[in-house]
């Protein structure tokens, strides 16, 4: 008999803010311990929170971007539990009234095992609310003791709650990531998982098909995706085991152990905290109007799904039928005929589509397929063996344009343009001065093809001659023969069309 | 000098008839000399109270001087304010030396006021005797063996036994006007928000609300002109255009309706009281109000609402009280669980855990929707209570507290006859409604007796008018106690 996967996540995802969420402290990464942490920070007698704005318009934006109900008003409550790293004794976060309401974000996921192909899904997004985040408690630094770092305390994270709408590692993995794309792509969230800026909690369970949901148990905290794949997979297993040998899985928070790749119970549902929610009467309500939420809106960038529609796109009229008016917002419209495939690829974080379009604003948007093959092709190829991002791309959108441009106009052949890409790869440089440097021009001159072709034909009349008799596959001798007469500068459409009517003439 | 109003002190300075230090160091010699007594102070800093004072000369010697600059005036202890050790009246701050500045304070300091010292007060401010003090009783300077009434009980004392020119409290379910009425001084808890509670020491952030107590209305309303005003600290800061509170103290109250509430004249308060209220009463016909009875109906329930609410705030906001970042650890433990709870438990007093616990109780899963939701919704009918009787009527009056003074540890023993005392006053933090008390009498024993005026949203200035003309028409609030 077979089981049925069940997979919901919750991420928290750090907001992108200068300042806390309840103070003017700073929240870069990485200060020494306890420097960024001022009065509300430390929860001095008497301070209070404020809430900062810009928390909330990024909480906003992420809403707007997976469709989702913003609530005109919702409400902080203070979660209560005792915890060094907590200052007040209490989190401020959103519990029967969060900021975001029920929305969805589609994925592409990429099977893992055999030969499955590449599916779309649609994960049903829960809610997602506002929090303030802990400090640290730092083991190990002084003899015996812990130290306390409350400069984490009071940076502001976005929870993010899935439905239960996952059915394989593969698709949590998937989730996670395109979700990890969004937030960066809106700029609301820097994504890096190392400082923890992107951590995600599992719930898995297991069932009989058409059975209830069974007992889920959550992994708490992961912040790689390589780690969330093994971890479901373990945890999966070992329900899966639990519950064929006659087991009960109990409700519990666990802990995944990279080093033996073994979830394991941190506690159970007995020990869980009564946490005693209750609103925060240090804070009112927060509310949004209207007019916020459309300020907030027009601040959103084109999104994956919108631009991965117009990149696909073959028509002008279809493209704008099929937009989504309610996330829309004034972007270049030019559409490129390209396939899903490249698409999806393209669209997988927002600097390489961005690169497309600048690369296309400068060659046309009918050749929006020749800058795709290259950026997919060539550039992702040496970044790739670099271990560059897109934004660290040595040659700019204007600079493979500039270069894109000289091989449509027959300037330079295919093998020239590489040459002239590995050139400004390592040392910089606009095309035109390089392909004149390099003398890779190449011969579109009849004139000098023809006589070229004429020298190679007569110094090869016998296999003229057994071309002429049907050996067709000799074409390919004389193209190369004349190409390297031509140091291989000669127009190869040319050399091709001259070729063939001298050999049949 | 001492029974001259602020109006007057800040006249004589600006005369320089005295100088800030000459004053501060009259007041800080009385101080030493009836603060053993009475037990008023938990702090005082001699030369930081000089220090400004020197400064105000200076700021005096420019011309440059406002209303209340140069006058000494007390904190309550619940205030934060910078170099000042500031306990809030617990062991659990026993050694917490503010690094900054309440809001209230920093207007104080703005105005260029002294500040002579942070007086006693229940710890936390939960109590209605200022027996709770982690520092000791104080004692009502018109009979040391009777209670100054709490939480703002130092103040009130201090204020009486002219200790200081004028004081601030603070008020969560009768904090400022219970104590005013016991020790036989005027003070008013304005409209919730109007004063930022930035710095002061959260009980229950929903109903805390400072304000001022001084011998006077009048005193009373220059204090609120320096204390109230938007602050972008407190979210609960209401933002309001500034308001002069002296401007209509002169006004006549020809017509003025007031709303007599019928629970508060009935089974509970004391004859003497009750005398000495109707007695006030009939003062304000004689200046021209007309009197209406009104009912509250849901008086009652304001005490077992209270007592939902309040505590379930204070259990989260005294949480951070841990022992962790500053203030009492307890000197031996074994592990973190032990060190929270021996701290705790040694640094906290009886009557404050016993509020953590009910306060945590009502929060528990499965009690919340039966305490806590059911309190907000009768709250609210309470509040509705107001807003229907101010239909019918300009101000509220009544007793402050259903007798005068009672003996230091004659409620000791029972929570509940405590919580009590605190009947009139309650129902009007939990509206957010500004109330008052001013002196109106004496009953038995010859202790003062308070009248309270209850306003409308924000009618402060009203109120105070109230105030002032029955200040102008008798003598109650200028009868010093025997102890001067």
């Amino acid at each position: 008999m077979t089981w049925e996967i069940v997979i919901g996540l919750e991420v928290h995802t750090q907001l992108s803010t200068n300042t806390k969420i309840f103070s003017g402290a700073s929240t870069a990464f990485g200060a020494e311990p306890n420097t960024q942490a001022d009065a509300v920070s430390i929860a001095l007698p008497g301070v209070l929170p404020v809430l900062n704005k810009g928390a909330v318009e990024r909480a906003i934006k992420f809403g707007l971007a997976v469709g989702a109900h913003i609530a005109p008003r919702s409400v902080f409550a203070r979660k209560n539990y005792f915890y060094p790293d907590l200052p007040k004794g209490y989190q401020i976060s959103q519990f029967d009234l969060p900021v975001v309401g029920q929305g969805a974000l589609t994925i592409q996921v990429e099977p893992l095992s055999g030969n499955a192909k590449p599916y779309e899904k649609i994960v049903r997004i829960t809610r997602a609310h506002l929090e303030e985040d802990a400090g640290k408690s730092v083991h190990g630094s002084t003899q015996s003791m812990t130290g306390i770092d409350l400069n984490r305390a009071g940076t502001p994270l976005l929870e993010i709650v899935s439905e239960p709408d996952m059915s394989s590692a593969a698709e949590a993995v998937a989730y996670a990531k395109t979700l990890h794309s969004l937030v960066r792509w809106i700029g609301i969230c820097d994504g890096n998982m190392q400082e923890g800026s992107f951590r995600c909690d599992v719930n898995v369970s297991v069932r009989r098909p058409g059975e209830p949901l069974g007992t889920r148990r959550e992994i708490k905290n992961l912040n790689s995706f390589k780690f969330m794949q093994q971890a479901i997979d373990y945890e999966v297993q070992w329900q899966i085991d639990t519950l064929e040998s006659g087991g009960k899985i109990q409700q519990a928070t666990i802990l995944f152990n990279p080093d033996t790749g073994e979830t394991k119970s941190m506690r159970s549902k007995e020990d869980a905290h009564d946490y005693r929610y209750f609103p925060d009467p240090d804070l009112l309500p927060l509310d949004i109007s209207e007019e916020w939420k459309e300020q907030v809106r027009a601040t959103l960038p084109e999104l994956p799904i919108d631009r991965k529609l117009r990149f696909m796109a073959q028509k002008d009229e279809e493209y704008r039928k099929q937009l989504r008016h309610d996330v829309t917002v004034a972007f270049n419209r030019v559409i490129y005929g390209l396939s899903e495939y490249d698409a999806n690829l393209l669209v997988a974080n927002k600097e390489v589509g961005d690169y497309l379009d600048a690369c296309a604003s400068i060659v046309g948007s009918s050749n929006a397929k020749l800058c795709a093959n290259w950026i997919l092709g060539e550039v992702s190829a040496q970044l790739n063996r670099d271990v560059l991002d897109m934004m660290q791309c040595p040659i700019s959108a204007q600079q493979l344009g500039g270069m894109l441009m000289r091989i449509i106009d027959g300037t330079i052949s295919n093998s020239g343009a590489k040459e002239v890409f590995r050139t400004m790869w390592t040392e910089g440089g606009e095309a035109d001065a390089i392909i004149e440097a390099k003398g890779l021009k190449q011969v579109s001159d009849s004139g000098a093809i023809e006589k070229i072709v004429d020298d190679i034909l007569a110094a090869n009349a016998e296999k003229v001659a057994e071309y002429r008799s049907g050996k067709d596959k000799l074409f390919g001798f004389f193209v190369g023969a004349a190409m390297k007469a031509s140091q291989g500068k000669a127009n190869p459409a040319q050399l091709n069309d001259i070729l063939k009517k001298k050999l049949t003439g | 000098m001492f029974n001259l109003s602020l109006q007057q002190i800040g006249d004589a300075l600006r005369a320089k008839k005295i100088s800030s230090v000459e004053l501060a160091q009259l007041y800080l010699d009385r101080i030493n000399a009836l603060n053993p007594k009475l037990n008023a102070y938990i702090t005082l800093q001699p030369e930081t109270t000089l220090a400004q004072a020197q400064a105000a000369d200076v700021r005096l010697a420019t011309g440059k001087a406002d209303v209340l600059t140069g006058i000494p005036f007390a904190q309550k202890d619940i205030f934060c304010a910078k170099g000042w050790l500031t306990t809030c009246g617990s062991k659990m701050l026993h050694n917490f030396v503010s690094p900054y500045d309440a809001h209230v304070i920093t207007q104080f300091n703005n105005a260029g006021a002294v500040n002579l010292g942070k007086t006693n007060m229940d710890e936390f401010a939960m109590g209605s005797s200022n027996e709770t003090s982690h520092y000791g009783s104080v004692k009502n300077p018109w009979d040391t063996a009777r209670v100054p009434g709490g939480s703002s009980g130092g103040t009130a004392a201090a204020v009486a036994a002219r200790l200081c020119a004028a004081a601030t409290g603070t008020d969560t379910g009768g904090s400022i006007r219970q104590p005013a009425a016991l020790c036989g001084i005027s003070g008013i808890k304005p409209t919730y928000g109007t004063v930022s509670r930035y710095g002061m020491i959260a009980f229950a952030s929903s109903l805390d609300q400072a304000g001022p107590m001084a011998r006077s209305a009048e005193d009373c309303a220059l204090m609120l002109n320096v204390m109230t005003g938007f602050d972008e600290r407190d979210s609960t800061s209401l933002q309001r255009d500034k308001e002069d509170y002296t401007r209509d103290l002169a006004k006549p109250l020809n017509g003025l309706r007031i709303g007599l509430p019928k629970e508060f004249f009935a089974e509970g308060l004391s004859d003497d009281v009750a005398q000495a209220v109707e007695a006030a009463i009939a003062e304000y016909k004689k200046l021209g109000a007309t009197v209406v009875e009104i009912s509250l109906p849901n008086t009652k329930l304001s005490i077992p609402v209270y007592y939902v609410l309040a505590p379930a705030e204070a259990s989260s906001n005294l949480s951070r009280f841990d022992g962790v970042r500053y203030g009492y650890r307890a000197p031996d433990y074994t592990d973190l669980a032990d060190m929270y709870e021996k701290s705790r438990a040694q640094g906290f007093g009886e009557e404050v855990k016993r509020r953590i616990m009910i306060g945590t109780y009502v929060l528990s899963h499965g009690y919340y929707d039966a305490y806590y939701l059911q309190a907000q919704k009768i709250r609210r009918l309470i509040a509705q209570d107001f807003t229907e009787a101010f239909k019918h009527c300009d101000v509220i009056m009544g007793p402050t507290s259903p007798s005068t003074a009672f003996k230091l540890g004659e409620k000791g023993d029972d929570p509940v006859q405590m919580y009590l005392s605190d009947i009139y006053t309650i129902a009007v933090n939990l509206a957010g409604l500004p109330g008052m008390s001013i002196p109106c009498g004496f009953g038995e024993n010859n202790m003062p007796v308070g009248l309270q005026i209850i306003g409308n949203y924000f009618d402060e200035a009203r109120m105070l008018n109230v105030a002032h003309k029955y200040q102008l028409a008798t003598d109650w609030h200028s009868r010093a106690p025997q102890i001067i």
